[in-house]
Parts: C-alpha cells; structure tokens; sequence
C-alpha cells in the first residue's frame, strides 16, 4: 500500500516535470507564426521545418560538435585529476588541507558577468582563444572543485579498514584505487561524470567569450535566434529538444553505476 | 573517520591546484585592479581607491536587491533540499524503473539556461502557454505584470529546474549506503523514519552538504532565467543581484563599480557558503551513528 502511494507521487511529479518539455516538443514542431498564432495543445500541422534547419545547416550542427568536444574533454580532465585530490581530502591529514578544500570551492562563488573580460585576457595571452582546450580547460574552474566535493562525500563513507587490508594484502597502491576503490564509489563516479557534463554543456558566458568561430558552442549559436524580426521560437525549441540528447545518453551509461552503488565484501 | 598525518598527500591534489589556479588566479587579481579603478577607455584608467566599494555599499538599489536575493534563495532551498530528498527515497532502486526515473529527472538540467527562460516565456503565455491557459482557467495569473505572479513563475521554474540535482545526489548517495546497514536496522526493528533519521540521512551528509551549497550558491549567483523569462520586472520586483550588477558593469560599461559589485557579492557568498558548511559539518558529527 505504502509502496504504490509512493509510485502514484512519482509518477505526478514526473508528470509535471515532463510539461514544460513537452511544450518544447510542441513549440519544436510548428512553425513560429503557427505558435505565435494560437494555443495547440498538440501540433496540427507537423512540420520538421525546423530540425531539418539545423541538421543540413553547417553552423548550426557545428555547434553540437564543438560543445561535445570541448565538453569531453573536460569530463575526463575533472575526472582524472578529481580523483586522487578527493581520495586525498578524504584519506590524509596534511598542511592546509582544510583551507585548499573550501578554497576550491570558492571558485564557483564569484558572479561571471565581470570575469568575461579577464577570462579573454588571460586566454588569449596564451594563445588558446577559439580552441576547445581552452573552453574545456576554463570550465575546470568549476568542475573540478565540485568533483572533488562530490567524490570526496563519497570516499569517506568507505570504511578506512577497506584501505589498511588491501595494503595489508600486498596491493600497491594504484592497482588497489584502480581494481578495489574505484569500483566501490561508482555511484559516486557515475553522478560526478554527469554533473561535470551536464554544467559544462549549459554553461554559456565563458564558452561564448573563448570561443569566435572555430569552437562556438551550440548555447551561443541558439541566440541567433533572434533576428530583426523577432525571436524563432520553433528553430529555438527544436535546438532545445536537441541539446537534451547527448546528456540523455550520458546519463543511460552512467546510470547502472548511480544505481549498484556500493557491494561490500570485495576484499 | 581518523585520517593518516601524510604531507606527500599534496602531490595527489597538486594537479587540481594548478589547473583550478590557472584560472581562477589571475582574473580574480584582475577584478581586483578594476574594482581599484576609474577605467573609461584601454589604458586610460585612474586609481580611485575605495570609493567604488563606499559607492555600492551605500547603493540602495543594491540593498533592495540583496534582500530580493536572500529571500530567493531561501525559498528554493527550503522547498527544494526536502523535496530533492523524499524524491530520491520515492525513486525504485532496481529494474527497468530506474533508468527511467534517472533519465527522465535529468532533463531539465540538460537544457542550456538562456532557452530555458524562452520555452517558459511562451509556456507561461495566457494565450497560447500550456500552464497560462491552464492557470488563467482558474486564476487571472500574469507574471508580465503582477510582482507576485512573476515570483511563484521563477520559483516554479527554479524547482522545476533544480530540484532534479537534489534528488539526483541524494540518489546516489542513497544506493553508496551498504546493504548490510539495513539489514542491521531490520534485525533491530526500526521503523522506516527511524530508518532515515538514524541511517540514511547521517550517511548522505556528504552529498548533502555539497547538494545545499550548490544549491545556495547558483541560486544566490542566478542570471540567464530570470533575466529572460522577467528581465527583473516588473518593476525591480525580481531584479536580483546579478541582474543589477549586468546592468552596471556591462550595459552602462563601468568597469570599476562593476568590479567593486561582485567582489563584495562574491565576499557574501563566500560568507554565507562558509557559515553553512561549518554548520552542517557539526549537525553531521552529532548525528553520527
């Protein structure tokens, strides 16, 4: 009884929550005036005007692919370098650990709108503008203290004896974070992995500024939607129905780590 | 947890520090000199000292903006940290289920927040919007022109945007709980609130923490969505504190102002992060079972 009152909330919330995508779904479908024009509560007259628009497009489907790559990239940096900082944090005591943990995280208190322009400076004086490196490498500013947040949370919950026995055991070091610890946070790894992802893929001001042509994020080429005579909320919506994919994948490959969580009894 | 006295443990954070250094330092050092300065052109600047910083201090717009802010911000965690959490404990733990609820909570995150703003603009719309058709069927709601109806629009947005990293972290959190700490409960015969009060909440500290400080802090920072969907109308009534600084340090391009802003803007968060992780630290070590 309990179990299906709990199924029926869900499934409300869900409802909801699916609304206003639905309403992109539909915006995505029609043509700006016919949306502009009256209220439809599905599209009459579907017309896939708009994705076409974006899929035969160079500059439009360009975009998709620089956000993929710059955004990959900076998935498995924030990664790779989060992971033995928050074992670190998590593990050992050592000169100002307590004070380089919160200042990471200070890195994503500042309001963006003034760094703009000293993010341009400092970018181009080392000659990555328009790259993807550079967006990837700017957008660590805020992924990697958070992944090291998020996993450290995690790392902690894990017994130390886990540690002391493995070493005890005779595994070195890295065959032990690799084949034992790692293995033991997946959960916390697969929701890091998306985090990282899901924020560098919407984040807009420092992408925009970096980038000119050659690595111009899909967030940045949406604006364009606004021309002279208005905005195309039709193209917008489709673009926006198409952002949700690549996250949508990430998060079905990481959700079978999110789920097993943690099995005791390796060791 | 006692932790091992190891100073070679920088060497495993080293690589962290430099690539967060990299960018962090030098802007911020930058903003810094703005914030010192009257800039009106390249290279044609003046140092003013503190007068920005006593020039915004003393702004009442911003104070009536702080206040906006403080009052936002603590609605979205009040509403969304309980609702985050009784989501992630409604959700199933295995079978097809999952990957449902996992992939279908995370849209919204996924889309970028400027089209957030715009797809509710026309969602919100009384005439042709979904939700404004189906409130004004009820209601007269207009978030053009009430202050109250813009407020329960962004909230409503907010939640509906936000409440998904909640529920996903304390997801993930809950499934890093070992099986046998259950089991341990049921052998005992605790109830399902004695259940969470004792084993699970305490266990999620962690993510929860990083959860709520996220949390305060993006809503604290939050731009693209009202700045779209309201534009901080009407009136000022939803003018929050980045919105007032765009419209100092960008539109009218006062670089010095604009940098005194956000240094004292990123000295409250900074405050307000400090005193809740401290607190929610301590909370933690009680609870510890």
């Amino acid at each position: 009884m309990k179990l299906e009152k709990k199924t029926i909330c869900l499934a409300i919330y869900f409802g909801l929550l699916l609304m206003p995508i639905y309403w992109m779904l539909n915006m995505s479908l029609r043509t700006n005036a016919d949306i502009l024009g009256y209220f439809a509560l599905y599209p009459k007259d579907i017309t896939f005007a708009n994705y076409i628009k974006i899929f035969t497009d160079q500059s439009w489907y360009s975009g998709y692919v620089n956000s993929i790559i710059y955004v990959s990239i900076n998935t498995v940096i924030s990664l790779l370098t989060a992971l033995p900082a928050a074992y670190a944090f998590s593990r050992f005591r050592f000169l100002g650990d307590k004070h380089l943990f919160f200042w990471l995280l200070t890195n994503r208190m500042a309001p963006a709108a003034v760094f703009a322009l000293p993010f341009f400076q400092l970018y181009s004086s080392v000659g990555l503008m328009d790259t993807h490196i550079a967006v990837a490498l700017a957008h660590c500013l805020f992924n990697v203290p958070l992944a090291v947040w998020i996993l450290e949370g995690f790392m902690t919950g894990i017994p130390k004896e886990i540690d002391e026995t493995a070493f005890i055991d005779g595994y070195s070091f890295p065959r032990f974070f690799l084949t034992i610890f790692i293995p033991l946070i997946r959960a916390g790894v697969g929701v890091t992995a998306f985090f990282c992802f899901m924020f560098s893929w919407v984040e807009l001001l420092i992408a925009r500024t970096l980038t000119v042509t050659n690595a111009k994020p899909i967030a940045a080429i949406m604006t364009r939607t606004i021309s002279a005579t208005g905005l195309d909320y039709g193209l917008l919506a489709a673009a926006g129905m198409l952002t949700i994919v690549p996250g949508m994948l990430v998060i079905w490959f990481a959700r079978n780590h999110m789920a097993k969580g943690f099995a005791l009894g390796r060791v | 947890m006692d932790k091992w006295e190891n100073n070679r443990a920088w060497f495993l954070v080293l690589p962290v520090f430099i690539i967060v250094a990299f960018s962090s330092i030098l802007p911020i050092m930058t903003v810094v000199n703005y914030s010192l300065q009257d800039i009106w052109g390249p290279g044609q600047s003046v140092f003013v000292g503190t007068e920005w910083y006593e020039e915004m201090l003393a702004n009442e717009r911003l104070h009536d903006a702080l206040w906006r802010q403080f009052l936002f911000s603590g609605l979205v965690l009040l509403i969304e940290m309980p609702l985050g959490i009784l989501l992630a404990l409604a959700m199933p733990k295995r079978g097809w289920g999952v990957s449902l609820c996992l992939v279908t909570i995370s849209l919204p995150l996924l889309i970028p927040w400027n089209t957030i703003g715009t797809i509710w603009i026309i969602f919100t719309r009384p005439d042709i919007g979904l939700f404004g058709k189906a409130v004004n069927y009820f209601v007269e709601f207009d978030h053009t022109a009430r202050p109250l109806d813009a407020w329960v629009t962004l909230m409503l947005m907010e939640v509906w945007h936000w409440t998904p990293l909640v529920a996903l972290l304390a997801y993930a959190g809950l499934r890093a709980i070992p099986d046998a700490y259950y089991q341990a409960a049921k052998i005992d015969g605790a109830s399902a609130w004695s259940t969470f009060w004792y084993i699970q909440l305490p266990k999620m500290r962690g993510v929860l923490t990083i959860a709520f400080l996220l949390r305060f802090m993006d809503s604290f920072l939050i731009y693209a969505e009202p700045f779209v969907l309201t534009g901080g109308g009407p009136g000022n009534s939803t003018t929050f504190l980045s919105i007032y600084l765009v419209k100092i340090a960008l539109l009218q391009f006062d670089l010095g102002p604009g940098g005194a802003f956000s240094l004292i803007y990123f000295v409250i968060v900074l405050l307000f992060s400090y005193m809740f992780y401290q607190a929610l630290q301590r909370v933690g070590r009680g609870e510890k079972v």
